[in-house]
């Protein structure tokens, strides 16, 4: 019988180690949230851009041996009634030359909204070196009913960009800040659109497949 | 044997025989019986699937449904067939092979099963839900943002996981209870049957991801209904996060999902052989280094999400060296067979098959790691055709070949071995027509999870379908099987065979509700 009282408190003590072990992974699930922005940060890969102040950007030095392409896109999530792009598809930049590009967005609803872009560079190993000194990205942008904004994007190359990356993309998705608002304006995720894009891939189901 | 009678008393019957069991016979039953009614569930499932990419274009479901049953079918298959089945097997084997009287704690098994037939109820009904968007559409991997757009149906899915992920890190802390304070004296850990080893390292792989894998679907859950931006770019989230969270448990899983078949196969190839099980330290060692490297290899799923260099880099060769420690398994297994006096029962064969088969899947696993290769092989067929040959060929091989294997134990009756070859001849036979030319497909760029395919396609696809009905309905042949053999069959020896060697094997067939009361001497 001895035996058996020893077997019930060795495994209750080993429960109780077990069920913190469990309750910890709980939360390193959670901690790799933070985790990974960290170490996005410390690498700089995510497609994460730099930024920096004005009086460091003009201080690089330019360096006029090379010349990167930098293209320009945009594009608003569903629930945005936004017209948005860049006013210039591209531009041919040294590396270490501040530059400034504008891009167009208009409210076409008729109410004001308030938006928020999120940048993106490919190719990855660009990211680091495409330096922001000014953005609107930096800020949320609100539009009034049917108003019409230049917003500037001022960035520098960093002259250690890689030799190999001659071209790179700058991207913007512009997201609707409130979560009500952009449902209204058919951002995907209540069961309604749901259903309507069901019967929508009953009706043409090949070219809804994709295939 | 007489103080467990007398502390449990008589023990009740009928349903609430199986509700109230503590019994860890009992709820190995349980769960083998989950396992298989699940089979046939996700095997219907994955029929459908078949039968629409029977022919290009769109015949029998829409494409919305098709993702649902893409999706079910390998959330089923996963959490409701793989894993339940193998801790039935782990109920009804450890304890026996320990020399224990019962699990470490037989009220929480009770409650680890239990809580696994609602959550299934809980998932399949959100197919009878068609009109709030059904069921979980958006692959078993559950990738934001399609499932923080989905309907209902991924927050049941959400809620059914938590819900094994309760019942699985119970189940988990119990078998380690068991295997760790249990053990009859002069089992050492070293003297532990392999089956014993590989579940007690698939128990500690349990504990550690599938807390990580609730907090993953919470976040989901949250981002959905409670305004929080995980995953979601509009709110300053990260997508890719998510899967990142996803496969750092997901990778361990598919060990969890293999491990204790790598146990059932080290346990029926020796006793057919007649030989001792070659090199049975490295085997444990292979086990532990498999199970350690399964934590830094998860983004080898991802390889083609724009991972920096050095990222690919590393784990393309981290994910290759775990062919060395499998590779020294598959070595072991085929040395155990060399010059054994080898016969060939219906367990001997699956064992073989997997040996086989298995390696056929590590093999184009291998292919997959290689990161050039993979931005070809990445989501196409190529992929379902490699995870098919480890899950089926492996997992589900290894418990068909465990049921045969320990069945006359369990029920006092030896198999229809006729009937036990047909089934696995046809098993083997539809298995490679289903999935080998999946093979071809990918390599032609096939993409996986779509409804309908280019004609070039089509060949291919029809042999796959037709051995895949092949496969499901010589599964009907087993169901079959099983049945006579609780109802009637030869009355089967207490060794049962002749080669196999083990504490379970002293007791007899069938083993009374309640053994080694009393624990054995292990020399």
């Amino acid at each position: 019988m001895a035996r058996k009282k020893d077997i019930r408190q060795n495994n209750k003590r080993l429960v109780q180690k077990l069920a913190v072990v469990a309750l910890a992974m709980f939360g390193f699930g959670f901690a790799m949230v933070p985790l990974y922005d960290v170490f996005c940060e410390i690498t700089g890969i995510n497609g994460k851009t730099g930024r920096v102040d004005a009086q460091a950007a003009a201080a690089s030095k330019v360096d006029k041996s090379r010349t990167v392409t930098v293209e320009f896109t945009g594009h608003t999530s569903s629930g945005l009634p936004w017209e948005f792009k860049p006013l210039r598809k591209k531009i041919d930049v040294h590396p270490g030359q501040t530059v400034v590009v504008k891009y167009y967005a208009r409210n076409m609803s008729d109410e004001a909204i308030i938006g928020q872009a999120v940048p993106s560079v490919t190719p990855g190993q660009a990211a680091e070196h495409f330096n922001k000194v000014e953005c609107f990205c930096f800020s949320q942008q609100k539009l009034a009913p049917g108003e019409v904004k230049e917003m500037p994007v001022q960035f520098v190359v960093n002259p250690g960009l890689p030799r190999g990356v001659r071209t790179i993309t700058l991207s913007y998705a512009f997201f609707n800040m409130d979560k009500a608002s952009a449902k209204k304006y058919g951002a995907k995720g209540d069961r309604a659109s749901n259903r309507n894009h069901r019967h929508q891939v009953k009706a043409d189901p090949v070219v809804a497949s994709g295939g | 044997m007489a103080t467990a009678t007398a502390h449990h008393g008589a023990h009740p019957t009928g349903i609430s025989r199986w509700l109230f069991t503590t019994n860890h016979k009992d709820i190995g039953t349980l769960y083998l019986w989950l396992a298989l009614i699940l089979f046939f569930v996700g095997g219907a499932m994955a029929l459908v699937i078949r039968a629409e990419l029977f022919e290009p274009g769109m015949q029998i479901v829409d494409p919305h449904f098709f993702n649902q049953m893409t999706t079910m079918h390998a959330l089923i298959m996963v959490f409701g067939v793989v894993m339940p089945a193998f801790v039935g097997f782990a109920n009804w084997q450890i304890p026996m092979m320990i020399g224990a009287p019962d699990m470490a704690l037989p009220r929480m098994n009770n409650w680890s099963f239990w809580i696994l037939p609602f959550a299934f109820v809980l998932l399949s009904s959100t197919l009878f839900m068609q009109d709030q968007g059904g069921a979980p559409s958006a692959g078993w991997t559950l990738y934001p943002p399609l499932t923080i757009q989905g309907g209902i149906g991924t927050d049941f899915a959400i809620l059914s996981i938590h819900m094994l992920g309760i019942s699985s890190v119970l189940g988990a802390i119990n078998v380690i209870a068991t295997i760790l304070n249990m053990r009859a004296p002069g089992m050492t850990l070293m003297k532990m049957p392999l089956f014993v080893w590989t579940w007690l390292i698939t128990a500690f792989l349990l504990l550690a991801v599938m807390p990580v894998f609730a907090g993953a679907v919470t976040m989901l859950l949250t981002d959905r209904h409670f305004g929080t931006s995980f995953f979601d770019a509009a709110g300053g989230g990260d997508p890719l996060l998510f899967q990142h969270i996803f496969w750092f448990f997901g990778h361990p899983e598919v060990y969890i999902l293999i491990l204790p078949a790598f146990g059932i196969v080290s346990q029926i190839i020796p006793t057919f052989a007649r030989k001792p099980l070659f090199g049975y330290n490295s085997m444990v060692y292979a086990t532990a280094s498999i199970a350690f490297l399964s934590f830094v290899v998860w983004a080898h799923h991802m390889f083609t999400v724009g991972l920096p260099l050095a990222g690919e880099l590393f784990f393309m060769y981290a994910t290759m060296l775990i062919a060395v420690p499998t590779g020294v398994k598959v070595f072991n297994w085929i040395t155990t067979m060399w010059r054994g006096s080898m016969t060939f029962e219906t367990p001997m064969l699956f064992a073989v098959a997997f040996v086989f088969l298995f390696t056929i899947g590590g093999l184009s696993g291998l292919m997959l790691a290689i990161v050039p290769a993979d931005f070809q092989y990445h989501d196409t067929y190529f992929v379902v055709a490699h995870f098919h040959y480890v899950l089926v060929s492996g997992a589900i091989f290894a418990i068909l070949g465990g049921a045969y294997y320990w069945l006359p134990k369990w029920t006092g009756h030896m198999y229809n071995e006729t009937l036990g070859k047909w089934h696995f001849w046809l098993t083997v036979i539809g298995f490679n027509i289903a999935f080998f030319p999946q093979h071809f497909l990918g390599l032609a760029g096939m993409p996986r999870r779509i409804p309908d395919y280019a004609l070039q396609f089509t060949e291919f696809n029809q042999w796959s379908t037709v051995g895949a009905f092949l496969l499901g309905f010589a599964q009907l042949l087993f169901l079959y099987l099983v049945v006579q053999t609780i109802r009637s069959g030869k009355k089967a020896s207490t060794q049962v065979w002749d080669g196999a060697k083990g504490l379970e094997w002293t007791l007899p067939s069938p083993p009374p509700y309640h053994t080694f009361a009393t624990a054995p001497k292990v020399k």
